[in-house]
């Protein structure tokens, strides 16, 4: 179910003086069974754009397609196509409400109208997904947990909805570092394991870094690059000339190269500057 | 330098009602004056706890918590202690009380009695440590994350405070709004002598701090600096805490049989002592 973004501009408060323009003319795609990483500045307008690909917001101009149907179309089924692209929210355990956690969950299977057995059966999966036991939390109050599970539930309950797409704003923000970890291995599982298509919005190079198989760089309402995580990363001017880091270990290597060492221009993963640095260092001791 | 800035835990013990476990026993710290300080621990390890009980939040169930010479048991001191000591919390948006930044900063002050002639002056100068001057007019949620930050600590400013305490500050901020606060409360520290406690979940934070402290489980686990406290990178982990991503590649070399020196916390650090076991020919 791939989506395509075709010259989408979005206006805050049009027609008036705090008219403001988000997106600017953004067109990318994405295919099957990706993980897309979006970066970019506070305000680049990373959530509006995922906003638009479940059809929250309307475009001011453009269009998004899913699986080849536009979204804003006249006579499409946007519940249908709405139901198939998860989105959590940035700090989604705000929108927690039921009694129990096993509720919570079932609230989005509950209003596709699925039978109880069937909606059992999604809270369990999805339950299985976020890693929380069943039998241990299902009947647990949601806001008796710490902020790291109660943002896996919140998860949850959109994967219960059984999403072939899942859209993610910045979900580990403000977590310690076991929460943030039970996160991106929840979502590397769900990629690898699960085939879902995966899109998430994070400052956290090093998420990105370990995660994405594809990254979209925005500034001010545009997409300025696209590329690997390996090709984007080893533009540091680029990526610092708009604000944004990259991780330490392609700094390093950026360090490291400017300095004379024979290094590859693209390192990015502690494992790969690792083996690098002990053959310098051995081909150093060898002579 | 405030000689009167020290923050003395002594074997402190704070047990919240109907919980099983203490969230805090047996706690023995000293905190010297213009230190800056960094707190680590996983959730629920008992930061906040520590953070609330040095500035009277909370009173220790056991033992006595001394700030800046004034025993936090004694309630007529209440205010004292949080005029001296004053905090930061994790999220911009439930601290700011006014809708204009500068009355926001004469929150404290009102409170504390200060003469309006006398509030002026100080309102002005906490605006200005925190580079907030030019918004001193500006509705605050007009303000990004990091800005909001700066104004709490205005706020604490205006009071002359000779101890900042920040729990998880920056967490909710991005990387830009993290550097901000953090090298505003930095400049603070350097600059005034304000004793700081800083609690956080970014590593790269407390590797700047003069010691890190580590709490699980309600006990102080490890105190050092941060090339003393890094280096354990398996007791870390054990810990459920991350390393700096430098420190954690030097320690998986030094395993690999490259004889790098401990303690290397950045990127900079790294990269100088390859140059010296690997030299250019
Ligand atoms: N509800 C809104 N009303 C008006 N302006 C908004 C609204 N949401 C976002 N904006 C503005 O749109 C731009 C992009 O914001 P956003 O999509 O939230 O960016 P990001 O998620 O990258 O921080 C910013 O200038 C922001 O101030
Ligand atoms: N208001 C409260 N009532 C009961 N228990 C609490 C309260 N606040 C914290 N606790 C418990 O005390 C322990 C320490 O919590 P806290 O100091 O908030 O840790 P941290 O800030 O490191 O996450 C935890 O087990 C937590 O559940
Ligand atoms: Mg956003
Ligand atoms: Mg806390």
């Amino acid at each position: 179910m791939p989506i395509e973004v075709s010259h989408l501009t979005h206006c805050y408060s049009e027609g008036s003086a705090l008219r403001t323009v988000a997106l600017d003319d953004v067109s990318f795609r994405i295919e099957d069974g990706e993980f897309v990483g979006i970066i970019g500045h506070t305000g680049s307008g990373k959530s509006t754009l995922v906003q638009h690909l479940n059809g929250l917001l309307k475009p001011t101009s453009g269009q998004v397609f899913i699986d080849g149907e536009d979204l804003n179309g006249e006579h499409v089924n946007r519940r249908a196509l709405r139901q198939r692209i998860g989105l959590v929210f940035q700090y989604p355990e705000y929108q927690l409400f039921e009694e129990t956690v096993a509720k919570d969950i079932a609230f989005g299977p509950k209003n596709q109208g699925l039978s109880a057995d069937d909606i059992k059966e999604r809270v369990r999966y999805a339950m299985d997904c976020v890693h929380l036991d069943y039998d241990k939390y299902a009947e647990r109050s949601p806001f008796e947990l710490s902020g790291g599970q109660m943002r896996r539930v919140a998860i949850a309950g959109v994967l219960a909805m059984r999403p072939s797409v899942l859209i993610l704003d910045e979900p580990t923000a403000g977590l310690d570092p076991r929460g943030r970890d039970k996160i991106l291995t929840m979502l590397e599982e769900l990629h690898g394991r699960e085939h879902v298509t995966i899109l998430m919005v994070s400052h956290s190079m090093d998420d990105m870094a370990r995660l994405a198989t594809r990254l979209v760089v925005m500034s001010e309402g545009k997409i300025v690059a696209e590329g690997t995580p390996r090709d984007i990363f080893s533009r540091e001017d680029m990526m610092t000339s708009i604000g944004l880091d990259v991780p330490d270990a392609a700094r390093l290597c950026a360090c490291l190269r400017a300095k004379g060492y024979d290094l590859p221009a693209d390192l990015f993963r502690p494992e790969e500057l690792k083996e690098q640095l002990l053959r310098l260092w051995k081909e150093g001791s060898a002579c | 330098m405030r000689s009167d800035s020290r923050v003395q835990l002594n074997n402190v013990s704070y047990s919240y009602e109907e919980q099983a476990s203490p969230a805090l026993s047996g706690v023995s710290a000293v905190i010297q004056p213009g230190e800056f300080v960094a707190v680590l621990g996983h959730n629920g390890s008992g930061k906040s706890t520590l953070a609330k009980l040095l500035n009277a939040l909370y009173i220790p169930t056991e033992g006595n918590v001394v700030v800046c010479g004034y025993n936090t048991r004694e309630e007529k001191l209440v205010w004292e202690i949080r005029r001296r000591a004053g905090m930061i919390f994790q999220n911009p948006d439930n601290q700011i009380v006014a809708t204009v930044v500068k009355e926001d900063v004469a929150f404290g002050l009102e409170n504390l009695g200060v003469p309006t002639e006398e509030m002026i002056p100080r309102i002005e100068s906490a605006l200005s440590a925190v580079r907030m001057s030019a918004c001193a007019d500006k509705a605050p949620h007009m303000l990004s994350g990091g800005q909001k930050q700066r104004v709490a600590i205005a706020g604490i400013l205006a009071m002359e405070p000779s101890v900042i305490i920040a729990d998880e500050a920056t967490a909710m901020l991005d990387p830009s709004g993290r550097k901000e606060v953090l090298e505003t409360i930095r400049s603070l520290n350097r600059q005034k002598g304000i004793t700081v406690v800083w609690i956080t979940h970014f590593m790269e934070e407390a590797a700047l701090a003069d010691r890190v402290l580590v709490v699980t489980d309600g006990v102080i686990r490890l105190s050092g600096t941060p090339a003393e406290v890094f280096d354990r990178v398996d007791e870390m982990r054990e810990m459920h805490l991350d390393v700096p991503h430098m420190t954690a590649l030097a320690g998986e070399l030094r395993e690999a049989g490259m004889p790098l020196r401990p303690g290397i916390l950045t990127v900079e650090e790294l990269a100088e002592e390859v140059e010296n076991l690997c030299p250019l020919k």
